[in-house]
């Protein structure tokens, strides 16, 4: 060992049956130093991060912790030696509180809950750290959900810290929190490992990046020493473009008014309050706002699935009619001839038939069209090999189950199927989720594509960069009601992030 | 108010039966293990619990007293359910064979062993099995001294029952205690909640699930004995077994898999049972007063659906097991 790495993996290689997750990755971190890790989807990024949190055992390599090797077999000998993992679905009893949460798992004599919590107030002093102990996990929002999951490893005195992808759900408020608090455990002497994809918070927060590519290691940059356009390409294996492109529409027109939709679930609580907007042809509308703010029932609502108590949602013709929508189904809304697409965000389960092949899944949409109990095959096959060709789907054929493809795969033939449908207005949610950078550029670009032709494109996203780059309007959320609706080309990150926590209804409406 | 008090002493009874049947079920779901097979757990219990006592007595002749007979008893149904649910445990923890239908597999086998034992000792002992008069009555007998259970109205309520009921009234209380002041109650629930999360703790997810399910089938079969001891008097008669099982489990959902909560329900769905016995109106068929605790089974169900806080909900891996390596 020349330099003392606090953790040294070296040649690691994880088979999941013939599939090869990671092959001969070596890796090391210092102490007081913050590794970005960073790759695409599926590129063994987690896989590795597991083997040293101890969930996976390596098929093949070595670990070393300050020099001497050592073997990982189960995550409690991890936390024996100081090595904890912050989850990316965190790991938390929902009806346990705070402090029964931290001590989950400990063994070391009577249970004090009370001691337990004295001591999770200090850790929590020291590094500034806000939470309530008493309260319970299924009360809490996701940034205080991400803090015990730090104090958590923090109480079992962990000093190398592993957190995959941290930042995925946090506004850019609670990532700048996170951010200081990494900066303070740093400072404090501990080795930090953070999965990511997102650029800029590795040129943000990291001291050194460490790429990795289809299972392979690629190599390790100093944060200093490197842009977000090499590291992507370090990433993706060539050189990708990474500014979307936003041609302006000449003649924008009305397409959808949603004036006061109020929506309550079936609890009673209230969904959505009071919203109003208006899509227009030729126009990304960006939905932004924390998760759960009532990004889903806008869209079910719009597509008649979810019911709706009062207001108006309005699609306006080509010849100026407006048609009322609230109270039809689905069926009905087609049969008005409302042209309307819907991409949601559960894929294999509102929007595909995981079991069934591309043209089973084309016909989902076109099955009504067949003569008596028969159904025609022809068309949709048809249709199932263009969307095959066009949109570059992986799939062995157009039968194989659609369940088996990957995250991308499934995304392309769900969104294909859709925009075949020539809608006139056309939503989407998280559109881009787990996709890789490649797929989701081809997304953006079938999206802007779609809003050249005239069409209404709403677009909820949780990646505020992209929002910013690639919608015309962003509407944003917040506890369900509309707390602003903003010019995407002048508004910034930050603007939009407040917005996002903070309703204040007399800020820029458009 | 005579016939109150028959009612409750008689609803007590049946109750105790199902104590036992839900109290084991209830530390079995804890741990994420929805094992249907209570049924034939119980029978198990039943047939060799009963099996237990009479060869005792057959082996021990005059010398035979009431407490070892009890002590075997309970032993002999204790090891049938662990062994029972020892099956079901190796199938779904460790193969990881699905819940249900290894649930009602096992029940089908538990009737059916339980069936086996019975008929084979009424066949090998020359057509009828039951215990000695004294037995018998050391069985039904109740541990409290006579002046106790004479006292007016609540006497006979709270004292006249046998030991079974006062042990399961322990056993719920203990189990309370376990599940919400000790660590591995705290570890158990964590497990039945989420293995994953349990698991990344450091918690030995195998270890937990295989020891409360065991125990669990353990404790469900004491109830079989229990009927075949005190309900049937010491004879075999599957008749009356046959349905406890899956009144147990709905009771552990009537009871929101709270152990405390099993003592009032276990005497309550035994009232709604044996009512068609004490109060019967007439042109209302029997069967209709056997429907009732699964009816009130499904209010209750409606009613904490509807209420829907997280504290009520079975344990959120409920049905499903557990793979580390999954993805």
């Amino acid at each position: 060992m020349e330099e003392n790495y606090a953790i040294e993996m070296k040649g690691i290689t994880k088979r999941f049956g013939q599939v090869v997750a990671n092959d001969g990755i070596s890796l090391a971190i210092k102490r007081g130093e913050i590794l970005a890790l960073l790759g695409e989807n599926g590129s063994g990024k987690t896989t590795l991060m597991n083997m040293l949190s101890g969930i996976y055992q390596p098929d093949e390599g070595e670990i070393y912790e300050d020099g001497k090797p050592v073997y990982i077999r189960s995550p409690r000998e991890a936390f024996s030696y100081g090595i904890g993992m912050i989850h990316q679905h965190y790991k938390l009893i929902e009806v346990f509180n705070a402090t029964q949460n931290i001590v989950l798992g400990l063994d070391d004599g009577r249970l004090d809950l009370a001691a337990a919590a004295k001591k999770v107030k200090e850790i929590c002093s020291r590094y500034g750290f806000e939470i309530d102990l008493s309260r319970k996990v299924y009360e809490m929002s996701v940034s205080q959900k991400q803090t015990i999951e730090i104090v958590k490893i923090l109480y079992r005195g962990a000093d190398i810290l592993i957190l995959d992808e941290p930042t995925a759900v946090l506004t850019p408020q609670e990532t700048q929190k996170l951010f200081t608090v990494l900066r303070n455990m740093k400072k404090d002497g501990k080795a930090i490992i953070i999965i990511t994809h997102k650029l800029n918070e590795v040129m943000e927060v990291s001291d050194r990046v460490a790429v990795l590519r289809k299972g392979k290691y690629i190599g390790a940059v100093n944060t200093s020493e490197t842009n977000p356009q090499m590291l992507t390409e370090m990433m993706v294996g060539h050189s990708v473009s990474l500014n979307i492109d936003r041609p302006v529409y000449p003649s924008p027109q009305r397409k959808l008014v949603v004036e006061g939709l109020t929506c309550v679930d079936e609890e009673g609580i209230t969904k959505l309050d009071s919203v109003s907007f208006t899509a227009n042809t030729g126009e990304i509308l960006g939905v932004a706002g924390i998760s759960g703010s009532g990004q889903r029932e806008l869209l079910e609502a719009i597509a008649g699935l979810y019911p709706v108590k009062s207001g108006s949602i309005r699609f306006v013709g080509d010849d100026g009619a407006e048609k009322e929508l609230v109270g039809l189904t689905p069926k009905k809304i087609r049969e008005a001839g409302v042209g309307m697409a819907f991409v949601p965000e559960d894929r294999l389960g509102m929007g595909l038939v995981g079991s069934m092949g591309m043209t089973g899944n084309m016909m989902l949409r076109s099955w009504k069209n067949g003569r008596g109990a028969l159904v025609r095959r022809k068309e949709p096959e048809n249709l199932a090999k263009n969307i095959m060709e066009e949109l570059d789907v992986v799939t062995p054929g157009i039968d194989y189950p659609v369940r088996r493809l990957s995250g991308g795969n499934v995304q392309k033939v769900l969104v294909g199927r859709e925009i075949a449908g020539e809608p006139a207005v056309l939503m989407t949610a998280y559109a881009v989720r787990g996709l890789d950078i490649n797929t989701s550029y081809t997304i953006y670009n079938l999206l802007t594509e779609q809003k050249m032709k005239g069409v209404a494109v709403i677009y909820i996203g949780e990646d505020l960069d992209v929002l910013l780059e690639l919608a015309d309007k962003i509407l944003v959320l917040c506890g369900g009601r509309v707390s602003g609706i903003v010019d995407a080309r002048t508004v910034t990150k930050e603007e939009v992030g407040l917005m996002m926590t903070e309703y204040r209804p007399e800020e820029g409406r458009l | 108010m005579t016939t109150l008090i028959a009612l409750i002493v008689a609803a007590v009874t049946f109750g105790t039966v199902l104590m036992y049947g839900t109290l084991g079920e209830i530390l079995t779901e804890k741990s994420g293990n929805l094992n249907l097979g209570v049924e034939g757990i119980m029978y198990m219990g039943g047939a060799f619990g009963l099996a237990g006592a009479f060869y005792y007595e057959k082996a021990a002749g005059e010398l035979a007293s009431g407490p070892a007979a009890i002590s075997i008893a309970i032993l002999s149904a204790f090891a049938a359910g662990m062994a029972a649910s020892l099956i079901y445990s190796f199938l779904t923890i460790t193969l990881r064979a699905n819940q249900n239908v290894t649930g009602l597999a096992l029940s089908i086998f538990g009737t059916g062993i339980g069936q086996f034992v019975g008929e084979f000792m009424r066949v090998s002992e020359g057509g009828y099995v039951a215990l000695s008069n004294n037995l018998k009555e050391s069985f039904s007998a109740t541990v409290f001294p006579d002046f106790m259970i004479k006292i007016p109205f609540i006497g006979r309520i709270l004292f006249s029952h046998t030991i079974f009921f006062y042990i399961a009234i322990v056993l719920a209380v203990l189990m309370y205690l376990f599940l919400t002041r000790t660590r591995y109650g705290m570890y158990l629930t964590a497990v039945g909640e989420s293995p994953s999360t349990s698991d990344a703790a450091g918690i030995n997810i195998t270890k937990y699930k295989y020891l409360a399910t065991v125990i669990g089938g353990g404790i469900s079969a004491i109830g079989g004995m229990v009927y075949i001891m005190t309900t049937a008097g010491c004879v075999w008669n599957h008749e009356g077994l046959s349905g406890v099982g899956w009144l147990a489990v709905a009771l552990v959902i009537f009871c929101m898999w709270r152990p405390l909560n099993a003592i009032w329900g276990s005497v309550l769905f035994g009232a709604m049972m044996i009512m068609y016995l004490r109060v019967s109106v007439p042109f209302i068929p029997t069967e209709l007063y056997k429907i009732l605790p699964y009816i009130v089974t499904v209010i209750v169900l409606i009613f904490t659906s509807m209420r829907n806080s997280r504290d009520k909900q079975p344990p959120a891996s409920l049905g499903e097991n557990y793979f580390r390596e999954e993805r």
